[in-house]
């Protein structure tokens, strides 16, 4: 058989010497190694004061960006429904009225935009799939409910609140 | 020398409380060791570096609800760990804490008893706790509990006999059993441990399965036996049985430093005139090579795994015990040869 790493060690079930008998000397190293880690520097983090840093490239909850007249940005093209692995996506496009310029950037977009957290697998495909800028995985945590209805997240829940500018706690890109 | 019963009662006081401030607060630092010997914090909620954590812990015990098994043995049940913790406490009797303290002419000795047997007492007080879990195992009627006290007293049975023999050897250099009189003839720097390393290292081997701690704390096993002894046991009395293991600790360090590392005799004791200051100072060197046999006893048990139950008797009664034995043999010829 190949090995695939040379850090396997063959066991010799071998009688001890008596050095090894004693048990003496090992214990003595073992316990310098134990006094080596009383001096080293803590692991810890002390939650509730502490965070542990998300990664660069965290991948949370979603977001549905506004550009920055506070138009949203989505065109419910579909790219990133067709591009989900999970099909956890789904949205109804709808045309914009007059008046809506404010609303919405470009002339179509989508009335109703649905993520079923509970299917979402977080891979960021919708993120790289979307054309117009509009979805992006921020570091926010998915908050833990008790009903299973509660995770399908609508527009409510994923549009970016008007007035927020691109704060990197809620929305941070890691994609240029 | 007068000796006013004022005195020795004060002198129990201040042993009896120290003695349980010290196991308390053991507790604390067996978390706190472990957690630093495993690069983590350890408690720190309660109070600063949580010094409050044993109080918290305390009254935790006492307010748990108490239960008594229904087909357990109601008298032995309670006398378990009674005993357990009287005998843990009554062996800090016979341990010199310092020399002699002068008060406006009056000489106050800084030992409860200084009886002729000191050591051969603190081995009978050892051996009575053995009851306290033997006891605790059979009234719990419990197979689990039955099991962990029969292993925890032979255990204890085995080693005790290599420790008697370790302690031989010093008492043929002595000349004397009593603990203030070997103390004081370690004078200065004159320890035993210079004299009988093999001794030490059997006595210290003895001491650790003695407390049932670490490679030799085969009475607690969650895999074979549950909780071991108190299986059964909850609130206070579960208490008293971990808590009596700590004054055990305590214990013992005290008769390793006070046996081979000259109790409370420090270097250069001679060039301090006042012998109330040096008095002082011994009791703070002795405190002090206590509490390094403690941080000693829990830096072991974090450090090696246990053994297996037949190499523990294997270890006790195969090597310990003829190794003391020899041990015995070579210091009195030693001593035949130098005319000590």
């Amino acid at each position: 058989m190949q090995l695939l790493t040379n850090r396997s060690k063959v066991v010799v079930n071998k009688k001890m010497t008596l050095m090894e008998k004693l048990y003496i000397p090992a214990i003595f190293g073992g316990m310098m190694i134990t006094i080596k880690h009383l001096f080293r520097k803590k692991v810890t983090i002390q939650y509730p004061e502490q965070t542990r840093e998300f990664s660069k490239v965290y991948r949370g909850k979603h977001i549905l960006k506004r550009d920055e007249q506070g138009r949203e940005n989505c065109t419910a093209c579909g790219l990133c429904a067709v591009s989900c692995p999970a099909e956890a996506i789904t949205m109804v496009a709808a045309e914009r009225k007059k008046g809506e310029e404010h609303l919405y950037r470009e002339e179509k977009y989508a009335s109703t935009y649905e993520i079923n957290m509970l299917r979402c697998i977080f891979c960021g495909l919708c993120e790289e799939a979307c054309p117009k800028d509009a979805i992006y995985l921020t570091e926010e945590l998915m908050p833990a409910n008790y009903d299973r209805s509660n995770f399908i997240y609508g527009k409510d829940k994923l549009v970016q609140p008007l007035g927020t500018s691109a704060h990197p706690k809620t929305y941070k890109p890691y994609k240029k | 020398m007068e000796i006013l019963l004022f005195d020795k009662i004060f002198l129990i006081v201040i042993v009896f409380s120290v003695s349980l401030v010290i196991a308390l607060y053991s507790t604390l630092a067996e978390r706190k060791v472990s957690a630093f010997l495993q690069d983590r914090i350890g408690p720190n909620r309660a109070g600063v570096f949580g010094l409050l954590q044993p109080v918290a812990d305390g009254v935790k015990f006492f307010f748990k609800e108490d239960i008594i098994p229904t087909h357990a043995d109601k008298a032995l049940y309670i006398l378990g760990p009674s005993i357990s913790m009287i005998t843990a406490l009554m062996t800090s009797a016979v341990i010199p804490w310092g020399t002699y303290m002068t008060f406006s002419g009056r000489q106050v000795s800084m030992q409860i008893a200084d009886i002729n047997i000191g050591i051969l007492y603190v081995f009978a007080v050892v051996s009575i706790g053995v009851y306290g879990i033997m006891i605790g195992g059979w009234g719990s009627n419990n197979k689990f509990s039955l099991l962990g006290a029969l292993r925890a007293s032979s255990q204890m049975i085995s080693y005790e006999i290599a420790m008697g023999l370790s302690i031989i050897s010093i008492v043929m250099m002595t000349g004397s059993m009593s603990l203030g009189e070997i103390v004081s003839q370690q004078h200065g720097m004159n320890w035993n441990i210079f004299y009988q390393p093999i001794g030490f290292l059997i006595f210290c081997t003895c001491a650790f399965a003695e407390c049932n701690r670490t490679p030799f704390d085969l009475p607690e096993c969650e895999a074979e036996l549950v909780g071991g002894y108190h299986t059964e046991y909850s609130s206070m009395k579960l208490g008293l049985y971990l808590f009596s293991e700590y004054i055990n600790i305590f214990i013992s360090s005290a008769i390793m430093s006070a046996m081979f590392f000259g109790g409370y005799n420090f270097p250069f004791m001679d060039m301090i005139a006042s012998p109330n200051m040096v008095s002082i100072i011994g009791v703070f060197a002795f405190f002090a090579k206590i509490i390094f046999f403690i941080f000693f006893f829990m830096w072991v048990r974090w450090t090696i795994p246990r053994f297996r139950y037949d190499q523990l008797m294997k270890l006790g009664w195969k090597y310990l015990i003829p190794l003391a034995l020899a041990n015995i043999v070579i210091t009195g010829v030693v001593m035949l040869i130098f005319n000590k």
